[in-house]
């Protein structure tokens, strides 16, 4: 018994020396901490990232590894009118979904922060567009756009307002407009609950002060709201761009980036060069180009997120 | 600048009465003081008067109008807040010309009367900071001055200087005080602090659970409580009260309390035999007396210009302080006596003063 428990003291004595010595230092300690989360960020973004950037500037198809051929990918898509076309419907699908994202979002938002009764009830509500898997709502919005058994085409109709079936994935400007509505449908939720979240840090006595210096509700709105908002709109505004440049899903599901490739995004361009066309290096090029773009957005939120100066400095 | 009348106020949450009819009439340039105790009202009266709560009876006048259906914005009146209710994106110069902005003020005029109200107050050197860069005591400041740039009818102030430290809040009295000498805007004042209303008020109304108990100016309530809940409510240390019945006989009267304890009183104008009465004396009405009540001491505390003494009469605690100084010293008797012409009696059930004959 007094062996056995010798042993594990001497042995215990050369765990405790390392242990402390971890413990001492800062650094170690903290690098120790960082590894999981490290080793994790590694496996799963900075690896598929590298081999993405790799496979970019290869001529890799599908089933041969393929070899280095510097930027010959790039030059290629950089004299594709298919690929300015991706870019393009893009920016329009990213400019147009967000502006439209964060006008009805924030609307919503005040509408909820609003007394009214089922408060609770309605929020929830609110946030069922957000719980349902893409996939399931892009599939409930092919119904609502089906060239046949469209219900909207089929209320209009009944209603007298138009003769023939709306055809809304069919025609290139109808389309646009409807993969657009689609992902505001989505998006709002995010949008409206977490600016809902902003409004509810602002102290009602904010307000009554204001009522008092004789500010109408839109003053209200223009001086209290909005400016004690930004900071919370720079980071939401951010992610919904980042999200809505990057969609895939709504798109592939609904109109694969037809018709005449007038939906296509940067993103479903890629995979479509990639997997069913086979050009890995071509997809794995177009995805890299849109690096800068998101960089650009992220630097954006960056200096939008700095905090403000009225946030900073003296004591609470 | 407008007087405030205030006539048979009614307010209710839901089914829920919080003021039974106040009646209030509040004079051109006074320095009001609303006092009581925490949740009896006050905030709640002060926002009807300021139209940020709607008033469920009665009726509110600024200046002769009734107010009850105009909008907050159109009386004309400026409040500042608990909490101070800075905008805090903005600057202490934006703060305080935020209402002028809103009016569409000329920028000469704006500067002009943020300059005067930044004179007045000692902000001079904060107007470009934020109100995260200020004390407390300067924030405090910044939102009078977000009033007084105003120069509004009438000046509603809810408690604000409830977060502030014991000596800061000495210090704002007094400065509130010479601001309003200085004004003369008609001003109500909240607060729950009994010496705060009795140094800064020219008359105190004294609220409880929503009814009005007693208003007057500071001296009239310490001298003449009206009834038990003023007496017990005004002054520092609390008068005593010591319970018993009322005994009269041979024309003279005295109150019987536990202990075989007789205390005596002043010729009464009212009260029977055998009722039953709190018997009130302010600590500094007890003097040293062979003759007097005896009493135990039980803790001496000198704090240099008084001597507080914590004794026990029929096993009731009271309190007595004396400014010259006496040999004090737990567990000895004492004889105390009290000035008779500062005796207060009242009848135990009713609260209710019992008055002397005159
Ligand atoms: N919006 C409301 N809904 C329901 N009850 C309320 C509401 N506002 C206040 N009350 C109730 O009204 C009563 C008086 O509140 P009020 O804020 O006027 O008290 P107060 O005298 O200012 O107290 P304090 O000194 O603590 O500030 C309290 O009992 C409170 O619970
Ligand atoms: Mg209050």
């Amino acid at each position: 018994m007094a062996v056995i428990s010798e042993g594990l003291d001497r042995r215990g004595v050369g765990w405790r020396r390392l242990a402390a010595i971890v413990a001492d230092s800062r650094d170690l300690l903290g690098w120790l901490f960082m590894l999981p989360a490290a080793a994790l960020l590694l496996v799963f973004l900075l690896y598929p990232l590298g081999l993405g950037l790799w496979l970019g500037l290869t001529n890799a198809t599908l089933g041969e590894p393929g070899e280095f051929i510097g930027f010959g990918n790039f030059v290629t898509l950089f004299s594709d009118d298919v690929y300015w076309l991706s870019v393009f419907n893009t920016i329009l699908y990213t400019v147009v979904a967000s502006a439209a994202k964060f006008m009805l979002g924030l609307w919503l938002a005040i509408l909820l922060n609003q007394h009214m009764p089922f408060k609770a009830f309605i929020r929830a509500i609110v946030l069922l567009p957000w719980i349902v898997p893409t996939v399931l709502s892009a599939i409930a919005f092919w119904w609502l756009y089906d060239s046949q058994f469209s219900i909207i085409s089929w209320a209009l109709r009944h209603l007298g307002l138009i003769k023939t079936n709306i055809d809304f994935l069919g025609n290139p400007l109808n389309a646009r407009i409807s993969v657009i509505i689609a992902n505001v449908w989505r998006g709002i939720p995010f949008v409206a609950i977490s600016l809902l979240a902003g409004l509810q840090t602002i102290p009602s006595s904010l307000y009554e002060a204001a009522v008092l210096d004789g500010a109408t509700a839109w003053q209200k709105f223009r001086f209290i709201t909005l400016p004690m908002l930004t900071p919370i709109i720079a980071v939401v505004m951010t992610f919904s761009v980042l999200f809505t440049f990057t969609d895939f899903q709504l798109i592939y599901v609904l109109t694969r980036g037809g018709p005449i490739n007038a939906t296509h995004l940067m993103a479903t361009l890629a995979f479509q060069r990639a997997i069913p066309g086979g050009q890995l290096g071509q997809g794995a090029a177009l995805a890299s180009s849109m690096i800068p773009f998101l960089v650009a957005s992220v630097m954006f939120s960056y200096f939008g997120l700095q905090r403000r100066k009225w946030q900073q400095g003296g004591r609470d | 600048m407008a007087s405030v009348g205030i006539r048979s106020v009614k307010k209710q949450f839901g089914s829920v009465q919080i003021i039974h009819g106040v009646d209030i009439d509040i004079e051109d340039g006074e320095f009001v003081v609303l006092v009581g105790p925490s949740g009896c009202g006050k905030s709640t009266l002060l926002r009807m008067i300021a139209g940020l709560e709607q008033i469920s009876g009665g009726e509110i006048s600024i200046g002769g109008t009734t107010v009850n259906n105009l909008p907050p914005k159109e009386r004309d009146i400026a409040m500042v807040f608990q909490n101070y209710a800075l905008y805090p994106h903005m600057t202490v110069h934006d703060n305080m010309a935020f209402s002028m902005k809103l009016r569409n003020a000329a920028r000469s005029e704006i500067d002009a009367r943020v300059e005067q109200a930044s004179d007045i107050l000692g902000l001079k050197p904060y107007l470009d900071r934020y109100p995260r860069q200020l004390s407390g005591g300067q924030r405090q400041r910044v939102a009078m001055g977000r009033a007084i740039v105003r120069d509004p009818q009438v000046f509603l102030f809810d408690e604000p200087l409830s977060n502030l430290d014991a000596k800061l809040r000495v210090q704002m009295r007094t400065e509130i005080k010479a601001l309003h000498q200085r004004l003369k805007t008609t001003s109500i004042y909240v607060t729950h602090d009994q010496v705060e209303a009795m140094t800064m008020a020219d008359r105190i109304v004294v609220m409880h659970d929503g009814i009005v108990e007693q208003i007057g100016s500071p001296l009239e309530l310490y001298d003449h409580p009206a009834n038990l809940f003023v007496a017990g409510f005004i002054g520092s240390p609390a008068m005593n009260f010591i319970p018993g019945v009322l005994r009269r006989a041979d024309g003279r009267a005295w109150v019987e309390s536990d202990g075989d304890v007789r205390l005596p009183l002043p010729p009464l104008g009212g009260g029977r035999d055998g009722q039953k009465v709190t018997y009130g004396v302010r600590p500094e009405h007890l003097t040293l007396d062979d003759g007097g009540v005896a009493a135990v001491v039980s803790v001496v505390e000198p704090t240099g210009a008084d001597t507080f003494v914590y004794a026990d009469i029929g096993g009731v605690p009271i309190c007595a302080t004396f400014d010259e100084r006496h040999e004090f010293s737990p567990g000895r008797p004492i004889n105390l006596s009290p000035r008779l012409d500062a005796v207060h009696l009242f009848d135990t059930g009713t609260g209710a003063k019992i008055n002397r004959a005159d």
